[in-house]
């Protein structure tokens, strides 16, 4: 089976994607519903505790950190595919990608933006929260650069602004086409302000190209790094369980893999929403499905690597939190962690169910449940078993403000990249009709398309 | 820390050992504990809440483990069998220990909590903005968060006990991370007085909240850069040095009759508490 259909005429291309602008499926407005409840949700909650202070949460001492911080990760982790997709692979020149490569940064822009509100939501003192930032003031008070968590910010800002602008970059030429195709409208006002006066001539194209390659080199070592640092919360800390050396690789490529999983996800979603089964085509999901299965591969030995690095090294405290973690009141969800992460990827092995949409479906559910757990349990057994005994809290357990806002998270997510879909072409047009080009240039040679139709 | 601080200084990083970091030059504060006159009265903990305007939080935030005692008696017992386990409570008082190097003030984003000239581990409570990092690094869990905003807070201060609270001491609202402070006030105060009189704080001019309510004794608290307080001549006699991370006592093969140690030592974040380990067997 080909990715693309070959023979697909680029005005069918502009119409097709035009379209999703215009009228999604029904399903739309019944997930864009649900979205919003549970957004709501969120936000009473996070009033809430606003009001009240942290304690509605019922974290204590010593359990300071839990779902706030677990979720934060789940979300910044979530963000690495949408480069690993538009950028990574834009430099190996995997053309596969192009169809699906708008949504997957799209995706990290709106998760990248929902783990920022996790940072906000999870301080004490949200109205101090500029505290952290490097603003010049009178009294040369400055953060301390020596702090993991002000890395993290640093880091989540750039990586933020930089993908905001390459996703709009990226955009550009797809922009001028919804200007030019859009009747007179608000929305037609909008694509020409985002166009930039955008004419398709040589010279912009060029420009274009350079800039947006600039743009794709800048943000991959960004995306390692933005990881790495979060990685170092943990490992920079000399608390069993976060003390690993190994952590800044685990957790980037636990992000690729949920990001991967995530992008199954909204994948079968979109295609059925916006009616891009021509473009969102059962080889493509092939290809990132066996992606992710390679990334979930590489997750578990390094998971086994931690293990193994951790039981060898005869520091008691953290092999007792292991075995705590497996046999602990965590267990259940310790162990659920291990079957969704490691056993259930293995289904993507089977050829069988690698293009069967239902299957796919709950598999990459289950694997973000996982990859969610993952998170999770490298955050709260810390602080439920750690290297003080008296302060051990082993029945500790989320109130459920803070089940809301992580339920409230998922809904804000779904909502920006919803309205953004709806919004702005989801499928990159030029890049497609390239992709078609390059596809169908035997075609041409042969004479078997007739002149004109491209 | 400012930008020329921190790039003139960069080369300097680290160079020296953690507690060269500060001069300790007049002062030193330093605590030793004696376990085996410890007979877990809690006195201390009820000084250290009259003292420092610790909140008292009721029996609903004290399950949900929302407690902000500066100042808690740990008890611990063998699991040997015996009818009445508790006659073999052994107890320790546990505070900040204010580390040499803290694990805390490393992380903490805005800088909230440093070391201080005198060796203390401070707690800005106006720059703090609650991220708990410094509570997730501590090992020693000692850091105590302000969950709810207990100044206007029912019942936390009643009415009848308004005058009781400490005027040299803030309160703190919410969402801000407090710990023991070596009752820094009194420390602050006795150091002025002894600068205007052009001398440094004698022993046992300034007392900690704890050690001042202490029936036994068990706390000493004082300079330890001078050689004739208590805390420095017991610091001595059990040959324990702020900056090793393991002290002769557990270097002695087969035992040793040196009873000083300092929790968690191995984690080299070099405490200023010592601990003179029981020799008794039971505490009643």
């Amino acid at each position: 089976m080909k990715d693309i259909r070959e023979d697909i005429a680029w005005a069918k291309i502009n119409q097709d994607v035009m379209k999703s602008l215009e009228n999604p499926r029904p399903l739309y407005w019944v997930i864009l519903f649900f979205a919003v409840l549970a957004f709501g949700i969120g936000i009473g909650c996070e009033v809430y505790q606003y009001q009240m202070g942290m304690g509605v949460a019922n974290l204590d001492n010593p359990h300071v950190w839990g779902l706030y911080i677990a979720t934060f990760i789940f979300w910044i982790g979530m963000s690495h595919s949408g480069t690993l997709l538009s950028a990574i692979l834009h430099l190996m020149h995997a053309d596969w990608r192009k169809p699906i490569y708008r949504f997957a940064e799209a995706m990290t822009t709106f998760s990248l933006m929902t783990a920022g509100l996790f940072v906000m939501v999870h301080l004490g003192r949200l109205w101090q929260f500029y505290y952290a930032v490097p603003y010049p003031n009178e009294r040369w008070v400055w953060p301390n650069f020596q702090s993991p968590l002000l890395w993290d910010a640093m880091a989540i800002f750039t990586y933020l602004s930089s993908s905001v602008l390459f996703l709009f970059v990226g955009m550009i030429p797809d922009l001028a086409i919804a200007r030019d195709n859009m009747q007179s409208g608000w929305r037609r006002k909008l694509y020409t302000l985002l166009a930039l006066g955008w004419e398709g001539t040589d010279r912009q194209w060029r420009n274009f190209r350079v800039t947006y390659l600039t743009i794709a080199c800048f943000l991959i070592p960004l995306a390692v790094s933005v990881h790495s640092i979060v990685a170092s919360d943990f490992g920079m800390s000399q608390q069993p369980g976060w003390h690993v050396t190994s952590f800044p690789p685990y957790f980037v490529a636990g992000a690729l893999y949920s990001g991967c999983a995530a992008i199954i996800t909204l994948f079968i979603i979109l295609r059925y929403v916006f009616k891009f089964e021509e473009y969102m085509t059962l080889p493509i999901l092939k290809k990132i499905v066996r992606l992710t299965f390679a990334i979930a591969m590489v997750w578990t030995y390094l998971n086994c690597v931690e293990f193994a690095s951790v039981w060898y090294s005869h520091d008691a405290v953290s092999k007792d939190l292991l075995i705590q973690k497996m046999t602990g009141p965590y267990a259940p969800f310790w162990w659920a962690m291990i079957f969704c992460g490691s056993i259930v990827p293995l289904i993507f092995a089977i050829k069988r169910f690698q293009t069967n949409i239902p299957v796919l479906f709950a598999t990459s559910l289950l694997l973000n449940l996982g990859m969610w757990l993952e998170r999770w349990m490298i955050v709260s057994p810390t602080f439920s078993h750690g290297y003080y005994p008296w302060t051990w809290d082993h029945d500790q357990w989320p109130s459920m403000i803070q089940w809301g806002i992580v339920f409230g998270s998922f809904g804000w997510f779904t909502l920006l990249f919803m309205v953004f879909c709806k919004m702005f072409p989801s499928v990159s047009m030029y890049e497609v009709k390239e992709m078609v080009y390059h596809r169908s240039l035997h075609l041409k040679q042969n004479g078997t398309v007739e002149q004109g139709v491209h | 820390m400012s930008v020329t601080n921190l790039l003139d200084n960069w080369a300097a990083v680290r160079h020296f050992h953690p507690i060269d970091d500060k001069p300790h030059d007049p002062y030193k504060w330093a605590m030793a504990i004696d376990l085996d006159a410890c007979i877990g009265c809690n006195a201390c903990a009820v000084a250290c809440y009259a003292e420092n305007n610790l909140p008292v939080v009721g029996r609903e935030k004290f399950k949900h483990g929302q407690v902000m005692h500066w100042m808690r008696i740990e008890r611990y017992w063998d699991e040997d069998g015996r009818d009445y386990p508790d006659q073999g409570f052994q107890f320790l008082p546990m505070m900040c220990q204010q580390c040499e190097a803290a694990p805390c003030e490393t992380v903490c984003p805005v800088g909230a909590t440093n070391h201080t000239q005198d060796g203390l581990n401070s707690q800005i409570y106006n720059r703090c903005i609650g991220s708990r990092y410094c509570s997730a690094n501590c090992p020693f869990k000692v850091r105590y968060f302000n969950w709810y905003d207990y100044p206007t807070t029912e019942n936390v201060w009643p009415a009848e006990m308004n005058y009781q609270l400490n005027p040299d001491v803030t309160v703190r609202g919410k969402g801000v991370m407090e710990k023991c402070t070596f009752c820094v006030q009194r420390l602050r105060a006795a150091e002025v007085t002894a600068k205007g009189e052009g001398r440094i704080v004698r022993e046992g001019e300034v007392q900690t909240a704890c050690q001042q309510s202490c029936p036994t004794g068990a706390i000493s608290f004082g300079n330890l850069v001078d050689p004739e307080s208590r805390v420095h001549k017991q610091w001595q006699a059990q040959q324990v040095d702020l900056d090793k991370d393991m002290q002769e006592k557990n270097q002695k093969e087969g035992g040793s009759d040196l009873r000083g140690y300092r929790i968690l030592e191995e984690l080299r974040s070099y405490p200023s508490v010592m601990y003179l380990e029981r020799v008794r067997e039971s505490a009643v």
